[in-house]
């Protein structure tokens, strides 16, 4: 039997850690995320997250589903993020199809789905400044600007959240006659309202003593845990699918990619930031290349059938990489269908950046990861 | 003397009082929302009466005739009394503070002493709700709004202390009369920072908001308290935030005398410091709509490190000056001067953890 020669200390005080449930109703958390922290005073010595409060079956649900009504449910996967996430799906069934996509529907596409990103990261950026204790006024500034490009999405979609916006091979029904004249508009208020926000919240103080240097990451660290996105470009690898392998027309436009260097949560919030400016470019390059022309392929069947196979497409969401597995086995119905959230990565890697900060550190830390929950549990 | 007996003035002076508080307190918090919803690019209340002015007393009716609930493993006396504990100790202070020239309870010799001991006191309401409610939001923030409050009372006493060495008096009323040609705000500019700092602490908004931080905290020590106990705390906190305005009004800005004189008419005197007051709850709200919170180490350390020091700093100069007798400029000299120190130390330390430098853009693609 071993013996334990270390002396005993009476302490004069026992202290306890106790544990603190955030979650998962909490103003901080972002949905229904739920974490345990166990606290010593204000330091996080442990950190368990639990997921799962969203799980609605998004994964199997549209194997019941032929291929054009699986796409309602990649809205509801990221729903910050939904022309995105439909345009993954889409591409993932015209390559399994072999489908050709009109020039115009690509170009829509393309418009779209970077007009998304931005309304996405202005949503984390409002979000953002009330985790830190903006009282809201980054909230309004951000949602000002996200409300101009919902009601855009809403003059083509007829709807504000849940667009069902792109078909396999085109897109649902041509845009309005407006649409170059109403674009540039909301860019234009973009603009001016990345300018205010950060005028508010990148060169204050508090924000720079707050967010830099927390949670550094490096990049090796970044690439193990599977971190993507702006997650993974403020640590400073430029990798943006984007231009990795450019899908559908990225290849055409002129754009950079912005990187951090540290890592930490200010890094990714510029990288958002800057990340918003490109879209801005983008957006305009396609606008002076967009062709007239149809917008759905030609000979599309009522009922679309893909040849048996499988394939992995995957895409450049805000949060990161978002793919879709799909394995046809020629029917009408996608056979397996599989979902890569880039937004469940990200959060893995909760745990380790948060354990040792303060408490008030690990609402910044979840806040940057710019979580949805839908597509951390599908 | 409003009424010949002394009992009796007392009685109808702290009615007036009692009377005004509540109403400027539903008043001030529609001016808040007003104020922050303009800030914010929103309308704020708009509904209830013409421009939402009537918001404020609706909200008190809803606020009084809610359900008052305690949770049951709550610590039952320790809950309930909580909110009087905080409300009390700062009405009580209102009893020595004046208005204007007349408008006052009692005009206490130690009127400045007595203030900051009474709303002090406060402090330990904090502690029992944050215990009391058996919630461990409310024991976080409980134990936050100790330390931030007890830290931040040390450099706000000390400011006020520099103020009364240069009156040589504690009676607010005679600071104010010492006041009559330059506030005292042109000999101390770092006492006026540090008490306005100290002050905001006080008062936990933002940036100071940790105790009752909305998105770690839930509220903190006020997360389980609902209706009428959970305005008693809104209550003290709006008159603590009128409390601090109308003394930082009087003994910085020169109160109702500079720069009308003290003969003007009881209407121009109120419509003075109504203005002067009005200057630093403004202040305070635009603060509140602009400034992310702090973290409590970084806010603790903000106290100790630079406040604290600063504020010795100003009561030996103001001890040097006064004991050697030299000319009343040096003290603006070395008070500006130690103020410019103490806001570049403060930027410094803000650009130390941290500068913006421009984002990298990379245009070959991915290095995977």
């Amino acid at each position: 039997m071993a013996t334990d020669y270390r002396v005993p200390v009476e302490p004069e005080m026992e202290t306890l850690d106790i544990n603190v449930n955030v979650g998962p109703q909490h103003p901080a958390t972002h949905g229904v995320f739920r974490m345990i922290l166990t606290v010593d005073g204000e330091l996080v010595k442990d950190l368990d997250p639990v997921i799962g409060y969203m799980h609605r079956g998004n994964e199997k649900l549209p194997e019941n589903c032929d291929y054009r009504q699986a796409i309602g449910y990649h809205d509801r996967t990221d729903y910050l993020a939904q022309f995105n996430t439909e345009h993954c799906f889409v591409q993932a069934v015209e390559k399994l199809g072999n489908l050709p996509v009109p020039e115009r529907a690509e170009y829509i596409r393309v418009i779209l789905a970077e007009m998304n990103r931005m309304s996405s990261h202005l949503m984390f950026l409002g979000a953002f400044g009330t985790d830190i204790g903006l009282f809201g006024t980054s909230f309004m500034y951000a949602f000002r600007d996200r409300e101009t490009i919902q009601d855009f999405f809403e003059e083509i979609t007829g709807e504000r959240m849940m667009y069902n916006y792109f078909r396999p091979g085109g897109v649902a029904w041509d845009v309005p006659e407006n649409f170059e004249a109403r674009c540039e508009q909301v860019l234009a208020k973009v603009k001016r309202g990345l300018e205010d926000i950060d005028g508010l919240m990148m060169e204050n103080e508090v924000v720079l003593a707050r967010c830099r240097g927390l949670s550094t990451v490096s990049p090796e660290d970044a690439i193990n845990w599977g971190l993507s996105g702006p997650m993974l470009r403020a640590t400073g690898l430029a990798h943006d699918l984007r231009r990795a392998e450019p899908y559908s027309i990225y290849d055409r436009f002129e754009f950079d990619i912005p990187t951090g260097r540290q890592g930490d949560v200010y890094d990714r919030i510029v990288v958002r930031l800057e990340e918003m400016k490109q879209s801005v470019r983008i957006v305009e390059q396609a606008l002076e290349q967009m062709p007239d022309g149809p917008i759905m392929a030609e000979g599309m069947k009522r009922i679309l059938r893909v040849p048996a196979g499988e394939i992995y497409m995957r895409v450049e969401s805000p949060r990161g990489e978002y793919g879709v597995y799909v394995v046809s086995n020629g029917s009408d119905k996608p056979y397996r269908h599989k979902v890569r959230g880039a937004s469940f990565s990200n959060l893995s890697a909760l745990r380790a950046m948060s354990v040792g900060r303060y408490v008030a550190d690990v609402i910044l830390i979840l806040g940057s990861i710019d979580i949805v929950l839908c597509e951390v549990d599908r | 003397m409003i009424a010949g007996n002394a009992w009796v003035d007392a009685l109808v002076r702290m009615g007036i009082i009692g009377a005004l508080v509540p109403v400027s307190v539903i008043v001030l918090t529609w001016v808040e929302r007003k104020v922050i919803g303009r800030m914010q690019m929103r309308l704020g209340p708009m509904r209830v009466g013409p421009y939402g002015t009537l918001q404020g007393f609706a909200d008190t009716i809803k606020l009084l005739t809610k359900e008052d609930v305690r949770p049951q493993t709550a610590d039952r006396w320790t809950f309930e009394l909580a909110p009087f504990v905080i409300v009390v100790p700062t009405l009580m202070a209102l009893v020595s503070l004046p208005f204007t020239a007349d408008l006052f309870v009692r005009n206490l010799t130690l009127g400045l002493f007595y203030i900051v001991a009474v709303s002090g006191l406060s402090i330990v309401g904090f502690v029992m709700a944050g215990w009391g409610s058996d919630n461990k939001y409310a024991l976080i923030g409980g134990i936050r709004a100790a330390a931030q409050l007890i830290s931040y009372e040390i450099p706000l006493v000390m400011a006020v202390l520099a103020i009364a060495m240069i009156g040589q008096t504690l009676n607010l009323s005679e600071i104010v009369a010492k006041q009559h040609n330059v506030p005292y705000i042109a000999y101390q500019p770092l006492t006026f920072i540090i008490f306005t700092i100290a002050g905001l602490a006080e008062l936990y908004r933002q940036p100071f908001d940790i105790p009752v931080a909305e998105s770690e905290v839930v509220g903190g020590p006020f997360v389980e308290y609902s209706g009428i106990r959970w305005s008693m705390f809104q209550l003290g906190e709006f008159v603590n935030l009128v409390l601090i305005s109308i003394l930082g009004s009087l003994i910085f800005l020169g109160g109702w005398r500079w720069p009308i004189g003290g003969d003007a008419p009881v209407i121009a005197q109120f419509a003075l410091m109504f203005v002067k007051a009005s200057v630093f709850i403004l202040f305070f709200m635009w603060m509140r709509a602009s400034l992310p919170r702090l973290r409590i180490d970084q806010l603790m350390a903000y106290c100790w490190q630079l406040l604290l020091p600063f504020a010795f700093l100003q009561i030996v100069i103001n001890g040097l000056v006064l004991v050697y007798d030299w000319p009343s400029v040096l003290l603006t000299v070395f008070s500006t001067i130690a103020a410019a120190a103490a806001i570049w130390l403060t930027y410094r330390v803000a650009q130390q953890s941290g500068v913006r430098y421009q984002p990298g853009f990379d245009r070959v693609g991915s290095v995977l």
